[in-house]
């Protein structure tokens, strides 16, 4: 029972008028949402086309070697372009594990 | 050799299991027209379910490949999804194992906020398909009188979700997927982020400290004066109003109720 009168009810009460009354809720962005289509499913759309053209097969087929040294690094990405935290997590150094005996 | 319609499950699993894995003889029974073993034919069914999931995953996950490279998550993709294959029909439902993969999955071991920027995106995705709900109106909670607000109870809106990072998830994520770049952005900054679909259009926010945690306790059917109470002892600069005001336009609520005191959580 003790914790329900942490927060009085008057300064709960003053909380929530004062969150009411500063509050424009449904002028701002999303008023306007409410107004819009949703159209069902189209998210996911075209998961069931041929993906990668008739007749291929490279991307089921293919064998990865996963080796840590061989491992793409993900310079390609913008992981690398974040700020350092201790010189660790924009570095791109290969790996030494796995490496063929 | 005549067949029977009838598939085992036998077969069914072999079929799905040489779908995942190329170095697998071509299943019992795949020929062609002329009753000739159809490897390729089998191996071009193959590659296209391969890569109809690597796309899927391309799509669930766009701030992660952003973030990792193109190459990267496909080559990466194709390694989960041999290793954790759809459990749904439902394609939207995939993925939910990818974030603790990718926490685990070693060449990223330097980038260990990458798994809960996908948790944020699979929230993404299960807001967009959560149950439309109208968000509670700030009326409601106007007409409640003062003395009964401690007890009110409130009813998550079914998008209503959050997420607690000790990285920076919610703005990588975010700078991400507005492909703005991260300069700037410190990876190990915690940040709580709050998702929730008022109405048609999938909302991400940063909650400030302490907001997590009093709007996770009402989730959970807390009273408000109780997780107001608890939040506050915890975060003394925790800022109440504002955390009310602001979960009333994130639409975190669908109702609420000033029903008696009860333990057990009222649905």
């Amino acid at each position: 029972m003790s914790q329900k009168t942490i927060v009085g009810a008057s300064a709960l009460a003053g909380a929530v008028a004062m969150a009411i009354s500063g509050a424009t809720f449904l002028g701002s962005t999303q008023g306007a949402a409410a107004a819009t289509e949703k159209c069902y499913g189209v998210a996911m759309a075209g998961k069931n086309d041929c993906a990668a053209g008739p007749g291929t097969t490279c991307a089921g087929t293919s064998k990865v070697d996963y080796q840590g040294n061989a491992w793409k690094s993900v310079d390609a990405g913008t992981c690398a372009t974040m700020s350092v935290e201790g010189g660790r997590m924009g570095s791109l150094e290969p790996l030494d594990r796995d490496l063929p005996a | 050799m005549p067949r029977s319609d009838a598939v085992t499950a036998g077969e069914q699993h072999d079929f799905g299991a040489a779908l995942l894995d190329p170095d697998l003889p071509l299943p019992e029974g795949i020929v062609g027209p002329h009753g000739k073993k159809a490897e390729k034919r089998f191996a071009v069914y193959r590659n296209n379910v391969t890569v109809s999931l690597i796309n899927a995953l391309a799509d669930i996950f766009p701030a992660v490949q952003r973030l990792v490279g193109e190459d990267f998550f496909r080559d990466m993709a194709r390694l989960y999804i041999a290793k954790e294959p759809p459990g749904s029909a439902v394609i939207f439902e995939y993925g939910g194992g990818f974030a603790a993969f990718l926490q685990n999955f070693e060449p990223l071991s330097r980038y260990p906020y990458l798994a809960d920027v996908a948790r944020l995106e699979k929230a993404w995705l299960a807001a967009f398909h959560a149950a439309d709900a109208a968000p509670l109106q700030p009326e409601t909670l106007a007409v409640i009188p003062p003395n009964g607000l401690a007890e009110i109870r409130f009813t998550a809106h079914p998008a209503a979700r959050i997420l607690q990072s000790p990285f920076a998830a919610v703005s990588i994520f975010t700078a991400s997927r507005e492909q703005r770049p991260l300069d700037g952005i410190k990876p190990a900054t915690h940040e709580d982020g709050l998702i929730t679909r008022p109405f048609d259009a999938v909302e991400v926010r940063q909650l400030p400290p302490g907001a997590a945690k009093f709007l996770g306790a009402l989730i959970a059917g807390d009273p408000l004066g109780e997780a107001a109470g608890h939040t506050m002892a915890d975060h003394p600069g925790f800022d109440l109003p504002a955390a009310i005001s602001a979960m009333l336009e994130a639409g975190v609520f669908s109702a609420c109720s000033a029903s008696q005191p009860n333990p057990e959580h009222t649905p």
